[in-house]
């Protein structure tokens, strides 16, 4: 039988738009990246744009309600707290820590959950059932608990605090990582690479890796959101980051006392927070949906 | 005669993120009653998109109907009430899928979901269900019947499955039955069995089927007219004898010479 | 002369202490003759996908052994295992998960080459390793310019080309075709089974061509071996099996072979 060329079958496509002009339509998306975009730019230059140094005392101007308010000045645009700190100043500044201390707690949980929800998914056995039981232990502590003990023992620092939310959220990851794994060790390609005879840690790394990245970076954007909000919980408990240091979340263990009298000092850090957290979420659901129809559409 | 089931000049399009496809461009054919009419494409054809324009099943956002009617019963089912296109619905058209295991609910046992189907269709009362459960399941050709209709669907072969979809679909006694794929995930055997059922069924009840399939072979096998489909639009309809023997179409004879014949001889 | 050869291969799954599992392979010994189409025939449940697995010594037998060019593959260290591998190859059955989704043709050509030749890796054999892959798309009938691009952009028919050109990375003796038409529109079939038989003749090779589709194996195998429930029920040249088969069940099989001949058809109550 001699080959034949056949018409083209497929039905006729009309391609209206560019996958990223796709997101852009959706509004929501667009917000969100736009605050976190103005989150990080503002963490990295916080210096040149903070109109005030955050520490700097000024007891003439305590306790200053925010400048649209009859008592504010416009030099102090969110007012300012108990020892005529600038409030803006303080918010500016502290976003770094909490960007940061969100990034790195995501990144060092993200490595280890990965590493060990590859190695249990794939090989399986004994080896994965012990590591699932560990991941089930962990699991039932509550975190905070987990971080404040590990905290009090180390002592506190930022780094201490990124070390303790990075080894306390690795569990996420692991599971979600294992579950994609568990069914993309079943797909022919795996099958493939075995019958060539790679090797299994080259599997791992070269064909089950690149294809967890994407439920990965969900998880990871999650977990920046709670790691940020972790991080604001040991500050205000007063077991974060030493006080020199500016936080949101000693900022509202600050401004608690002052919550019927000063609510700015507490709801402006409660608020960025809570932006934050809400950006980085539907931040991650529009990266995820821009690099995922190119890979997986048929 | 006047046809039971009128398609003419369907489009449906899908409106994805990126693109639009135009999946069924201006279709028209017939069905009449008592036949077996075969609509065959290749992948992307655009036959199950059609298929499913029949019942308005196509999800609707990302699928619009551009244009077009789909008659039946001096009706237009694209745009009939939501209360009227429940009442065809199993009624007077009934449809079944490839996969049975998708359309079956695994945690309910086989007598129990058509014994529903039963009392939805018929209004029976539940006592009135179970009796016509046996004689149901019986009459798609599964003989062990009581036993099997206690059973669950993951417990039933391929073919068993896809037998009961069938006893399932026939319940309303519809005036057609759209068979989509029915046999494509079937073993060989399997597959000549439920073809046996469906013509023997088509033939007892005076049913109308609309067969869509890639096969030829199966189309030879049980059709009476062929609808051939490329790209969405429709490139040739026939007589299955007249077809086979004098393709009008190029692509209709591409498809021919491709298809593997086996020879017994 | 025999170049894959199993003898009494038995595969059992599940149970405990030796109660209830299945059995998907039970005691099946067949030879494969250099050179040869041979084909595997089953219907679901006959186990000729496990057959294979076995074949390729993806998973160790129950009973029984597999044979390469006269080395039992059980008895072998990883680094003997994977020098056999490179003779022996495999093409699967479903283009679109066939292949990493992530990875670039070139890429996903180059792997038994990086895999198995040291010297492919790194800067200086990066060159060598586009041309070879060059080379190989050459010979399944797609342009070279192909290589940048992901498995997502082609349809599967060309898919299925990449991954022949994969096999054949390797020269491998023989190449193992878990049901590699199944998945395609007839049309490509045609095409791909063309491709198949050229290579073969122009390469030397030895084909298992594992199908459920009777009238494709027709047209490819020189033996046929029947499968049912893990059972090897009947071996034989593939006309003599189809003119006049010893089997019960191998008829039935043939019989519900849907034949695109309306006037043959053996369902058609209609009067013609």
């Amino acid at each position: 039988m001699t080959a034949i060329t056949m018409p083209v079958k497929t039905p006729a496509r009309v391609r209206t738009t560019s996958p990223l002009r796709a997101v852009l339509r959706n509004k929501l998306a667009l917000v969100a990246v736009a605050v976190l975009a103005v989150m990080l730019l503002a963490a990295v230059f916080a210096p040149l744009i903070a109109p005030h140094d955050p520490n700097a005392q000024d007891l003439l101007v305590r306790l200053r309600p925010p400048a649209w308010m009859s008592a504010g000045t416009s030099d102090h645009l969110l007012g300012t707290d108990q020892l005529g700190r600038d409030l803006l100043s303080r918010l500016i500044y502290g976003s770094r820590i909490s960007l940061l201390v969100g990034a790195s707690a995501a990144v060092l949980a993200g490595i280890i959950g990965a590493t060990i929800g590859l190695v249990s998914g794939f090989l399986g056995g004994w080896f994965d059932r012990i590591l699932m039981r560990i991941a089930d232990v962990q699991l039932a502590f509550p975190s905070i608990l987990l971080a404040l003990a590990i905290v009090g023992f180390l002592g506190s620092g930022l780094w201490y605090v990124i070390i303790v939310l990075g080894f306390t959220g690795w569990v996420s990851y692991a599971r979600v990582v294992r579950a994609e794994v568990l069914s993309l060790r079943s797909r022919e390609f795996v099958t493939e690479a075995r019958a060539i005879g790679v090797r299994d840690s080259t599997i791992m790394r070269r064909h089950l890796l690149p294809n967890v990245l994407a439920p990965l970076a969900t998880i990871g954007t999650l977990h920046v959101a709670a790691a940020i909000v972790a991080e604001a919980s040991l500050s205000y408990l007063g077991m974060g980051v030493p006080k020199e240091i500016v936080t949101w979340g000693a900022m509202l263990a600050n401004g608690q006392l002052y919550l019927g009298t000063s609510w700015w000092l507490a709801v402006f850090p409660g608020l960025a927070l809570m932006c934050t957290a809400l950006a980085v979420n539907i931040t991650g659901d529009v990266l995820r949906d821009v690099a995922d129809p190119k890979a997986y559409r048929r | 005669m006047k046809p039971l089931l009128s398609i003419e000049e369907l489009s449906v399009d899908f409106r994805l993120d990126t693109e639009t496809v135009h999946a069924v461009d201006r279709v028209s054919f017939a069905v009449e009653e008592g036949e077996t009419l075969a609509v065959v494409g290749e992948s992307g054809s655009g036959k199950t998109a059609t298929a499913l324009s029949v019942l308005r099943l196509n999800p609707e956002p990302p699928c619009v109907y551009s244009g077009g009617r789909v008659v039946l019963g001096g009706r237009d089912v694209l745009t009939v009430s939501e209360k009227d296109l429940r009442g065809i619905r199993g009624n007077e058209v009934a449809m079944i899928f490839q996969d049975p295991m998708s359309s079956l609910n695994p945690l309910k046992r086989v007598g129990v979901q058509i014994g529903e189907v039963l009392r939805r269709h018929q209004g029976a009362t539940r006592a009135e269900a179970r009796q016509a459960v046996l004689p149901a399941l019986r009459e798609a050709g599964i003989s062990d019947a009581e036993r099997r209709a206690g059973q669950y669907p993951h417990q039933l072969s391929g073919g068993l499955r896809q037998r009961v979809m069938i006893a399932m679909a026939l319940i309303g006694r519809p005036k057609v039955l759209i068979a989509d794929e029915p046999t494509t995930a079937l073993d060989v055997t399997v597959q000549a069995q439920i073809l046996d059922l469906l013509a023997d069924l088509g033939q007892r009840h005076g049913m109308a089927i609309v067969l869509i399939t890639h096969d030829l072979g199966v189309v030879a096998e049980v059709a009476d007219r062929v609808v051939v489909m490329n790209r969405g639009e429709v490139v040739e309809t026939g007589d299955v004898l007249e077809l086979f023997d004098h393709p009008a179409q190029e692509y209709t004879r591409a498809l021919l010479r491709a298809t593997p014949k086996l020879e017994l001889t | 002369m025999t170049l894959l050869e199993a003898r009494g291969l038995r595969k059992e799954f599940g149970g405990r202490r030796g109660h209830g599992g299945i059995v998907a392979v039970d005691d099946v010994s067949l030879a494969v003759e250099e050179g040869e189409t041979f084909a595997l025939v089953g219907e679901s449940g006959s186990g000729k996908t496990t057959l294979t697995r076995l074949l390729l010594h993806l998973m160790e037998p129950t009973a029984g052994s597999v044979l390469f060019d006269g080395e039992d593959l059980s008895g072998l260290r990883p680094a003997q295992l994977r020098k056999v591998r490179r003779q022996m190859q495999v093409v699967l059955q479903d283009p679109y998960s066939s292949m990493n989704p992530r990875m670039r043709v070139t890429d996903i050509v180059a792997e038994p080459l990086v895999t198995h030749e040291p010297a492919t890796r790194g800067h200086r054999g990066r060159a060598g390793l586009r041309d070879r892959v060059g080379e190989l798309l050459d010979a399944v009938g797609m342009p070279a310019e192909v290589q940048d691009r992901y498995p997502h952009e082609f349809s599967g028919g060309q898919r299925q080309r990449i991954s022949i050109a994969r096999a054949l990375a390797l020269n491998p003796r023989l190449v193992v075709l878990d049901e590699p038409t199944s998945a395609l529109d007839v049309s490509v079939q045609a095409q791909v089974l063309d491709l198949l038989a050229d290579l073969q003749r122009r390469l030397n090779l030895t084909y298992v061509f594992v199908s459920h589709n009777l009238a494709v194996v027709q047209q490819v195998a020189d033996r046929i071996a029947v499968m049912y429930q893990g059972k090897l029920l009947e071996v034989g040249p593939a006309a003599q099996v189809f003119r006049s088969p010893r089997h019960e069940y191998t008829r039935s099989l043939l019989d519900a072979v849907p034949n695109p001949d309306p006037r043959q058809a053996k369902r058609r109550q209609a009067v013609l």
